[in-house]
């Protein structure tokens, strides 16, 4: 599809620009910084909505391509493009941006245009790993998103930023870097860092099961995956709200997006050969994380260890596929589970950013994350207590909220996996009911307990509005999937078909062609 | 026919928003004349839709309203079945749910009192209350409207999100919430299995719609998998038992009945509506829409079949000894769900569907009845500070009264029928645990009437217990009160006679519910049916009648001649009295293991494998591990010149003697 204007690099340079500019200006006057940064955002989403009234939901083709020169000698390009796996990953990078930017609007007084700066620049950083179609391109932009992150933990975070900033930027660093490996080597093979050509690219078992397994090393720490999680309730608990809410909204998907765009059809054969390994971490994800989640005490790493679970439904729902295949033949079930992982991230993103958006607001007045110091808050907080419990149903999964239908998805794709597998996964019926409804018990409900809880005020216009669009939101997916499912089926269908078809057939014959 | 369908639905929801939103604007005034417009609408039009279907002028609709996602080949569908058992229980619904609107009027006509001076959630509570009931009414109706497995779970999970919201009404109240958290995640374990019960049907019939899957059932009723080893099961009993376990949470079964008592923490309408009357039937409905289904396994059938019997006569003897008069009602709604779903086993589907319709309006009216006189009281619950009520409040006494013999099954009253008929219909089903369900089903009826006239007795007659400020304030409550209690008093007697022909024996449910030839033991009492008089002269000669005027005599002669039998008898059988009033120790057992367990699991998940194994050796580990390394190495870097010549002059050997030797 052609379009008149570049949308693509419109999206990734709009914030980017943006957030260099308010950077530039300084903090003399915040508040123009603010509206500034605030009128890029929505500039930047409205660019990223021609994505979704000019996308071809009938074709699995890449869309709105863009493709440059850019490093001739390592024949790396500026390609850009999207299909219905990316774009509405774009479009609620663009959308969670400017709620973020809201939210933190008179929270933050320090640096306040860095801070909005930082945040742009973050949007358009990872606008850029949805959309790159070139592996260089994408590690370069997947790389840059650790430095606004680094720094928005680093000088807006709580009093152990810097052990968490360390921890996190470790983490993922280390994982990325087996990916840089597996990237390179692949460019020896294929002359070129095009991803969809190394999705064509015929590998051999083994080769595949290496770069399989540092891709694993990657996208895991990102989702992040059980065991490899423990980064995440750190950097959460420490972050500020608005980081928590990228990281939990956006961040997270960029492992189960790696997933879809490179394991899975760069090494089918050995996704098919240790599934098992990402469904058992997928499952102890949902039943174990659920356990560790029931006794938090301090809310935000709740919502933490409660990210990471739902996020195991993601994996599960991608890994099912090759069960399903040897079992029942069919691919309905397979495209059912990855659509419903697809759905579980875009769901994620605004349950769980509301989630951490209801913390921050209580920790804006009362300065404490923990659940005991809070109770009886619908007392002075109708309205606020009102949508947290409403938030908090949907974190539960309540079927006509967005959190239900994922999950059912993923519960009934599993289903034609194992029916074991269904069994565990359907367990987050209890446990994320339990985890999540208690703490709404002891911070929303009960007699108010504490002087401090009795002075709350109920939330402002200004927060009313980021919840109250967040609402919607969770509603309108509930309610009616139909539009975000449709336009990632071709793509998913083309994956799915992809997926069924080894790489390993036609080995040989490629194998000639190389030296 | 679409439209006036989906007017049934949304016009409780409307009003439930509009009170809901705008509650603080339009007042109470506007909060309660909204929602009851609403829901007058729905139950006007649902009736109208009965008499349709009554006089033949109405025919079965299956219909989309939209489709709510296309995945993996399925079409997943919000849309309406509308057929003589939907039709039922939409007038059934609607009908008890206009009344205890009508009578939330008066009941939360106070209920500033109950919320503390300054709380903000106390200001509004009476138009969100109104707004809960509505919403409620909203949920219920996808449910039972629903042509498929999507709305139906929609619908199940609605009804229990706002019980949920109205047992923890009061959130002042620390029991309030303990029970609608509990209420909420019990309902859960229920859901867990129902949900997989959904994915069985999605892979095996690759489809949601109720129609598609019960065209395709007979096929698969062969099909055996294989869930843990090689044992393999039949697919039709493992669906329908996932199913039911989801029905035994929302319809308060045993195990997992634990939830329903302490759901009186609630306020008593929605006692009435949600507790007794509608949601926790769900269950019933369900099974009985899954008829086609079940009739294909008959290992389902009797592991329903033995539930339903298990929690029909332990429950009612829970019921005997509690002195909360809200909570003998429920363990009695407990025991009468019992026998609901005792009748879906036997296959009785129609019986079990008829108990359901003449129960919600005579424990509707039983609930009312007790708030009506929680009113009196000034929100004391306790019998035992009761006593000679039928002089102040003459209404509440009479309609308590014929609520309790309709309870009881007194001959011509619509219980009688209802129980007459499951007990029967138990009594000639051939599928296992059929003798133990008769037994305890029969038996059963000796304990209902005994705690319903227990209760009867110690509420409305002898001595006057309350102190005397209570009693010099006893009078009769107002209008809003008590004319919904009338207006359920009437069927609660009469509904029975009425409809019991067509229902059990006549043609109602013909293409609706499904009966295998086999097991249709409805068919075989149909086959002596000769007109209800008859029924009611054949019934007075068979054993439950006797044990019910059994029961009924010994509540009067313990509770009204000789009170001092009850204190004998609770020192003679206190090992009996301990367990009872312990409810069997459910509560304890799941205390301690499934929650505490919970938490104590979580725990050692955190501290030991999060913090101790994966923080402290993999990763902190692993970067001390560096960091010491590193200090060792920084040792060698001293920066004197002789040791790096040393160095040199030690490496220069070693490598020399290496070349030189090799």
């Amino acid at each position: 599809m052609h379009f008149a204007i570049p949308v693509l690099s419109l999206t990734i340079w709009l914030p980017i620009i943006g957030g260099l500019a308010v950077l530039a200006s300084g903090d003399k006057a915040p508040n123009i910084s603010r509206w500034v940064a605030l009128s890029f955002s929505v500039l930047a989403f409205l660019v990223s909505l021609l994505l979704w009234t000019g996308f071809d939901a009938s074709t699995a083709q890449m869309q709105f391509v863009e493709r440059a020169p850019w490093i001739p000698s390592f024949n790396a390009w500026y390609h850009l493009g999207v299909d219905g796996i990316s774009m509405p990953l774009i479009i609620l990078t663009t959308f969670i941006t400017i709620l973020v930017l809201i939210s933190g609007w008179e929270v933050i007084s320090y640096k306040p245009s860095q801070y909005m700066a930082a945040f742009l620049i973050m949007e358009g950083v990872m606008v850029g790993v949805f959309s790159a179609l070139d592996a260089i391109l994408f590690y370069v932009f997947w790389e840059a998103m650790l430095i606004p992150m680094f720094i928005i933990i680093g000088v807006w975070g709580g009093p152990k930023r810097v052990y968490a900033t360390i921890k996190f930027f470790l983490y993922t660093f280390f994982g990325s870097v087996f990916m840089l490996v597996a990237l390179i080597y692949m460019y020896f093979k294929s002359g070129s860092y095009s991803i969809l050509d190394f999705q064509a690219l015929p590998l051999s078992l083994t080769e595949q099961i290496w770069i399989f397994l540092a891709f694993l090393a990657a996208f895991a720490v990102k989702v992040p995956m059980w065991p490899v999680h423990t980064w995440l309730p750190d950097a959460h608990v420490e972050a500020p709200t608005g980081g928590s809410v990228i990281l939990a909204a956006i961040m997270l998907k960029i492992g189960g997006y790696g997933f879809l765009r490179f394991s899975l059809p760069i090494t089918p054969d050995a996704s098919a050969t240790l599934d098992w390994l990402v469904i058992a971490m997928s499952l102890i994800a949902v039943v174990y994380i659920g356990f560790v989640a029931l006794v938090q005490q301090d809310m935000k790493k709740l919502i933490a260890y409660s990210s990471i679970a739902h996020m195991g439904f993601v994996t599960l729902g991608f890994f099912i596929a090759f069960s399903i295949f040897a079992r029942a033949g069919a691919t309905g079930g397979v495209v059912m589970g990855m659509e419903g992982g697809m759905v579980q991230m875009v769901s994620h993103g605004f349950v769980s950013a509301a989630m951490f958006l209801c913390v921050g607001v209580l920790y804006d007045r009362l300065h404490s994350r923990e659940i005991s110091t809070y109770g009886g808050v619908i007392h002075t907080m109708p309205v606020f207590g009102a949508l947290m419990v409403f938030f908090a149903m949907a974190n539960a999964g309540l079927p006509g909220t967005s959190g239900f239908v994922g999950e059912f998805m993923v519960i009934l794709a599993s289903f034609q996996a194992d029916f074991w597998y269904a069994f565990l996964a359907a367990t987050t019926l209890i446990l994320g009911a339990a985890y999540t409804l208690w703490m709404v018990k002891r911070v929303v409900y009960g007699p108010v307990t504490s002087e401090k809880v009795a002075g709350l005020q109920d939330a402002n216009g200004r927060e009313l509005l980021v919840l109250g669009i967040l609402a919607v939101a969770v509603l309108a997916l509930g309610l009616w999937p139909a539009p975000l499912v449709e336009v990632m089926d071709a793509s998913i269908q083309n994956l799915v078909q992809h997926l069924a078809v080894s790489k390993l057939a036609v080995a040989p014959a490629a194998v000639a062609v190389l030296p | 026919m679409e439209n006036l369908y989906l007017t049934i639905v949304l016009a409780p929801l409307v009003g439930s928003i509009i009170a809901g939103f705008l509650g603080s604007r339009i007042g109470r005034v506007g909060a309660h004349s909204v929602t009851i417009l609403g829901v007058g609408l729905s139950t006007g039009l649902s009736l109208y839709v009965l008499k349709g279907f009554v006089d033949g002028t109405l025919s079965a609709f299956d219909g989309p309203v939209y489709t709510w996602m296309i995945s993996g080949g399925i079409s997943f569908e919000i849309g309406f079945l509308v057929d003589k058992l939907t039709a039922l229980m939409m007038a059934v619904v609607t009908f008890v749910s206009l009344m205890v609107h009508i009578y939330t009027i008066g009941y939360m006509a106070d209920d500033e009192h109950n919320w503390p001076q300054e709380s903000l959630a106390g200001r509004n509570a009476y138009q969100r209350f109104f707004s809960y009931i509505s919403l409620f009414t909203f949920s219920m109706l996808m449910l039972v409207m629903s042509n498929n497995f999507l709305q139906l779970f929609f619908g199940w999970e609605a009804v229990g999100l706002v019980s949920y919201l109205l047992i923890g009404f009061w959130t002042v109240r620390e029991s309030a919430i303990f029970a609608n958290l509990k209420a909420f995640l019990v309902n859960r374990v229920g859901d867990f299995g129902f949900i997989l019960g959904i994915g069985a049907i999605a892979m095996y019939f690759n489809s949601m719609d109720y129609q598609e899957v019960f065209a395709a059932a007979p096929a698969l009723a062969h099909t055996q998998v294989q869930i843990w080893g090689d044992s393999s099961w039949s697919l039709m009993t493992v669906i329908c038992v996932l199913l039911f376990i989801g029905a035994m949470g929302k319809s308060a079964q045993v195990p997992l009945h634990i939830w329903l008592p302490d759901s009186m923490e609630g306020p008593t309408p929605i006692s009435a509506l949600i507790h007794a009357a509608t949601m926790v039937t769900a269950g019933i409905f369900m099974v009985a829409r899954m008829s086609p289904l079940y009739e294909l396994s008959e290992t389902a059938l009797s592991f329903v079949m033995v539930i339903g019997a298990t929690t029909a006569f332990f429950m009612g003897l829970v019921g005997l000894v509690q002195n909360d008069i809200k909570r003998v009602v429920a363990y009695s709604t407990l025991s009468q769900l019992g026998y609901m779903v005792a009748a879906l086993g036997a296959s009785a589907y129609a019986a079990g569907i008829f108990h359901l319709m003449t129960h919600a309006f005579f424990k509707a009216l039983l609930f009312l009845a007790a708030g009506s006189v929680i009113i009196a009281m000034h929100h004391d619950q306790d019998i035992r500070n009761m006593g000679g009520l039928r002089k102040y409040m003459p209404i509440t006494w009479i309609t308590f009264l014929l609520g309790s013999l309709a309870l009881i099954g007194f001959p011509g009253f619509s219980g009688f029928f209802s129980k007459d008929a499951i007990i029967e219909a138990v009594h000639l089903s051939q599928v296992g645990g059929a003798g133990y369900a008769s037994v305890l089903l029969t038996l059963g009826v000796f304990v209902t009437a005994l705690y319903s006239f227990r209760l009867y007795f110690i509420v409305f007659h002898g001595k006057e217990r309350m102190d005397d400020h209570t009693r010099h304030h006893l009078h009769e409550t107002p209008a809003v009160v008590w004319v919904p209690l009338v207006l359920l008093a009437i069927p609660s007697v009469f509904i029975g006679w009425m409809t019991m022909e067509s229902v059990l024996f006549g043609d109602w449910f013909k293409g609706v519910i499904h009966v295998a030839p086999e097991h249709d033991v409805l068919g075989q009492i149909g086959a002596h049916f000769h007109g209800q008089t008859n029924f009611v002269l054949h019934g007075m000669m068979a054993p439950p009648f006797w044990l019910a005027m059994g029961g009924l005599a010994l509540a009067w002669y313990i509770y009204m001649m000789k009170p001092v039998i009850a204190d004998y008898a609770m020192v003679r059988f206190s090992r009996t009295y301990r367990i009872l009033e312990g409810k069997y120790g459910f509560d304890q057992f799941n205390m301690a293991v499934f929650a505490g367990g919970s938490r104590a699991l979580g725990k050692l998940f955190w501290v030991t494998g999060d913090q101790g194994l994966i923080d402290g050796i993999l990763i902190n580990g692993s970067a001390q591990g560096v960091g010491r390394i590193a200090q060792r190495l920084r040792g060698i870097q001293t920066g004197y010149l002789y040791h790096y010549a040393i160095a040199m002059i030690l490496g220069l050997v070693a490598l020399l003697t290496i070349f030189v030797t090799f």
